[in-house]
């Protein structure tokens, strides 16, 4: 028996209560107590000090407490029972329905194929992400073939470091160079990750503003990799400029795209949400959006790993493209197979 | 099923009803503005002290360490060192930023620290489960919210601009009043997430005050199955179930004056003499044969609201 600071009444008091209400009351009030107990632990957080019958009887008292709060409004008018039964219910309730105990069965339904069948489900923001991403590379390139003084414009300053234009074609093949040795790399590749992983938030994040912020965010990515692609096209680097990004390029791009099809997706929902109403259809798209922003950041550690480690290590042009060529067909096939049975996004 | 939820669930405009899965209605109250700002407030300050606890504890262990290789001589064990407690800070301090409060909201108690302190916690809108993806969805939307106005604040103080500055206050200010702008005082996240952030109840199981020697004098009530006053139904028709629950607050509060001038007000309108020093009793008769009378004419399907009705 659980612990409970007020004296059950006894077959005696349930005799003589005169009301209807009232036996109905003190002949359940025991289950009451016992949930009240049983959910007050939960809420200080002592799971542990709960007995196993304790956490199994929970979900069936829940639903006899909340039967007899059905009942009672029915039938009783004592205003402060009623109160309490309600409170009662609603603390249950929280913890019945409160997130899912264990993060590990999340994260298998997650990569079991929860992940890739919201990013199926948002598939026309994906493809006008990546066509936005596409256009602003070809925008970036042309922008800089024009005038190349549009060039320390679009390429962040922090990045181009000697990669400007009028850079001799030495200067450039060195920057595609790995660096020699390992030491820095790890603290390179962490950098990388918090960095990239910061801005794939951000991108998701200013959906909230209709999707609009979130195109201008990867316009203004994809228009400095078109202004590179440009620069290294000029000295002939054209390949392996491509093969020295392709090794952390497919996997990290792919993350961006994501981050941008997701932000775009929430946008696009609130915008045109169609006959359900607007905080349905932002919640719907938000909650799948959710799934793939965790892969988003999960796909950028793997990101990090790849720039910080394998692409400093591999240097010939045919293992970068290898490294490359096989992540990007992986996520591909992870995406499209994955999960098919379980169509539909989220649940 | 609504005109069945009476007034007494419409205590103050936070209040909501929420369906369960179970299809029961429950009053739910949404946390105020002033618990959620001080919520946030412990939060970030606690966020804060963590981050430069962190920073400072690695930053010691550097400089003890390294001392160590470079009296060793061991520069390339040194530097070793030095990346690893550097990838360690990075992390950490990605970690605090972003999975601060993912993970105390995915918990039981579905709050952080600060949350748990203001007596609120996060919920779902739809009355079903809090899942996971809401709580991402709803943590994510505070880099828009919260971060990156601050640094982006922070940035534009060292060009001095003033343009961006007030961009960012803008910005800020935006996000931070977006509660106040909807009906559900939904923070932006919380529109992405379906999510939203209530009050946790606190209620004991009072004593019923309508069973025989319940009352605070019961002892002086005698042989308390045989009620010194019985009441016609003509007596009892005259009120309802609103003026049932104010006299069970009365008689809860036991207050002596009010017991005084409810007595007062009752045997006035009914027609019988009021007896100084026997009010409680009184009451307690009055309440326990209304709510009979009342609960029995709503087993009929018939409900008095009020005294009106």
């Amino acid at each position: 028996m659980t612990s409970t600071d007020q004296q059950l009444p006894g077959s005696a008091a349930i005799e003589a209560a005169a009301l209807r209400s009232d036996r109905f009351r003190f002949e359940r009030e025991a289950d009451w107590q016992r949930l009240d107990a049983i959910v007050t632990r939960m809420e200080k957080g002592q799971l542990r000090r709960l007995s196993d019958e304790d956490v199994q009887a929970l979900p069936v008292l829940y639903r006899t407490v909340a039967s007899s709060l059905s009942v009672a409004r029915e039938i009783s008018l004592d205003a402060a029972t009623l109160a309490y039964l309600e409170a009662l219910v609603q603390r249950a309730w929280f913890v019945v329905y409160g997130p899912r105990s264990s993060l590990g069965s999340w994260l298998r339904g997650f990569l079991g194929g929860g992940w890739s069948a919201a990013v199926r489900a948002m598939w026309v923001d994906v493809l006008i992400a990546l066509a936005v991403m596409v256009a602003g590379a070809v925008a970036g390139w042309l922008l800089v073939a024009g005038d190349p003084d549009w060039y320390s414009a679009v390429v962040p300053s922090g990045l181009a470091d000697a990669r400007v234009p009028g850079a001799s074609r030495e200067v450039l093949m060195r920057s595609l160079d790995g660096a020699q040795g390992s030491t820095g790399l790890s603290a390179f590749a962490a950098y990388l990750f918090s960095n990239n992983a910061q801005v794939s938030i951000l991108a998701f994040a200013l959906g909230f503003a209709f999707g609009v912020p979130t195109l201008m965010l990867l316009v203004q990515n994809t228009a400095g990799l078109g202004a590179m692609l440009w620069l290294y096209h000029g000295q002939g680097l054209m390949l392996d400029f491509a093969a020295w990004l392709s090794v952390h390029g497919t996997t990290e791009l792919f993350a961006i795209l994501l981050a941008g099809a997701s932000g775009l997706h929430v946008g696009r929902s609130m915008a045109l949400p169609g006959d359900r109403s607007v905080l349905q259809a932002a919640a719907e798209a938000g909650r799948r959006s959710a799934q793939v922003m965790t892969g988003v950041v999960l796909m950028l550690v793997v990101a990090a790993l790849l720039e910080g480690f394998a692409r400093q290590l591999v240097h010939d042009m045919a293992g970068r493209f290898v490294i490359g060529g096989f992540m990007l067909v992986a996520w591909l096939a992870y995406f499209l197979a994955l999960g098919r049975n379980s169509e539909g996004g989220s649940q | 099923m609504s005109t069945a939820i009476p007034d007494r669930l419409r205590r103050s405009p936070r209040d909501r009803i929420m369906v369960t899965p179970e299809g029961i209605e429950l009053p739910i109250t949404l946390a105020s503005k002033g618990a959620r700002a001080g919520a946030l407030f412990m939060d970030l300050a606690l966020v804060t002290f963590l981050q430069i606890v962190t920073t400072i504890t690695l930053a010691s262990i550097a400089f003890g360490g390294l001392a160590q290789f470079f009296d060793a001589g061991d520069k390339a064990g040194g530097f070793g060192a030095l990346e690893f407690l550097f990838v360690i800070w990075i992390i950490a301090m990605f970690l605090f930023r972003n999975a601060y409060f993912l993970f105390f909201e995915l918990g039981p108690r579905g709050a952080t620290p600060g949350k748990r302190l203001a007596g609120i916690r996060v919920a779902a809108r739809d009355g079903g489960r809090l899942s996971a993806e809401m709580v991402i969805a709803r943590n994510l939307l505070r880099d828009i919210e919260l971060f990156l106005p601050v640094v982006f604040l922070a940035s534009a103080g060292e060009e001095g601009a003033g343009a961006a500055a007030m961009a960012a206050a803008a910005w800020f200010l935006v996000f931070a009043l977006f509660p106040f702008w909807n009906r559900d005082r939904l923070r932006a996240g919380d529109i992405v997430a379906g999510s939203w952030v209530v009050e946790r109840p606190r209620r004991k199981l009072e004593q019923a005050m309508s069973t025989p020697g319940t009352g605070a004098n019961a002892a002086s009530a005698g042989d308390a199955s045989v009620p010194a006053w019985r009441f016609t139904d003509e007596e009892l028709d005259v009120y309802g179930e609103y003026e049932l629950q104010t006299l069970e607050r009365v008689l809860r509060e036991n207050r002596r004056e009010a017991m005084e001038k409810v007595q007062g007000t009752i045997a006035n309108k009914i027609g019988r003499e009021p007896e100084p020093g026997r009010e409680r009793l009184f009451l307690e008769a009055y309440y326990a044969q209304l709510r009979a009378r009342l609960e029995a004419r709503m087993r009929m399907g018939e409900r008095k609201a009020d005294k009106f009705s």
